[in-house]
């Protein structure tokens, strides 16, 4: 299969398109939260990540993440914490296309882990991450009432 | 965390199938490669059967082939063919004193995170981290 999907930075114009993704996955619409995530990592700082999938104009998926440095003792690494492809395009590659592309960009600030983190119950990206070769991280996550 | 025999069977059984669709394994192979006797691997087999994963073909070439989506079909599917992890066992009393409530609490964690990690593995990704 050929594919001419092309990858690169999101922009104000995708964001509504983003925001529908999104919307389609979570039931939930945040124009606002995604506002503010184009305004974080869509910039200058070559340490943060938005990236779009886009066939034609039409945005098909995205990925968001950065390098956090020494979080928790960890050395320097690469965080992916929003990926989304639009439902119709699943099973197509675009997942995987982004997921690398984000890689390549940690890779190109020297980081040589990626990492993310999901709820249990989200069977459907945890399978995807697993497919990625994606294993268990040593770190357990907890939380309680504050 | 362990699995019982048979689901171990079953899994190792799943997966020499998925690895090849399109070919015909015998029971005596599958059951020599795992140390398992025909007979039991044959009661193993039929559940897996019966949950549709495999195929049985009759006659003196028979055999069995894999007849799932190996994209879709996690380990947990598998494993809850042949057992439920976290599932009290049968006539099992729920914990009463506060102190096996809280151990209870402390297991229930463990087998959650078992259920999900075996619930996001498809057979096609255990079969690309074994290198097949």
């Amino acid at each position: 299969m050929i594919h001419l999907n092309k990858i690169r930075g999101a922009r104000r114009a995708d964001l509504a398109q983003v925001v529908e993704i999104d919307a389609r996955i979570t039931g939930m619409r945040k124009p606002a939260y995604w506002a503010g995530i184009l305004r974080r990592y869509g910039g200058s700082d070559r340490s943060r990540f938005f990236l779009v999938s886009l066939e034609g104009s039409a945005v098909q998926g995205y990925v968001v993440g950065e390098v956090r440095d020494w979080e928790f003792g960890s050395p320097p690494c690469g965080w992916v914490f929003g990926i989304g492809v639009r439902p119709e395009a699943r099973l197509s590659g675009t997942g995987t296309r982004l997921l690398e592309a984000i890689c390549a960009a940690f890779r190109r600030r020297g980081v040589g882990k990626v990492r993310t983190l999901l709820a249990r119950e989200n069977s459907l990206v945890l399978a995807f991450f697993r497919s990625q070769g994606m294993m268990a991280a040593p770190f357990i996550a907890l939380e309680r009432d504050p | 965390m362990k699995l019982q025999k048979n689901t171990l069977l079953a899994l190792c059984s799943v997966l020499e199938f998925a690895s090849e669709p399109a070919r015909q394994f015998s029971t005596a192979e599958i059951a020599g490669k795992y140390g398992a006797s025909p007979h039991h691997l044959a009661k193993v087999l039929a559940r897996l059967r019966r949950a549709g994963l495999v195929s049985a073909a009759r006659g003196s070439g028979g055999g069995y082939r894999f007849s799932g989506n190996a994209k879709r079909v996690t380990l947990l599917e598998v494993i809850a063919l042949f057992e439920r992890i976290g599932a009290p066992a049968p006539g099992q009393r729920a914990p009463r004193r506060p102190l096996e409530r809280a151990l209870h609490r402390v297991l229930a964690e463990i087998d959650e995170t078992a259920k999900a990690t075996f619930g996001s593995i498809t057979l096609r990704t255990l079969l690309k981290l074994a290198g097949r």
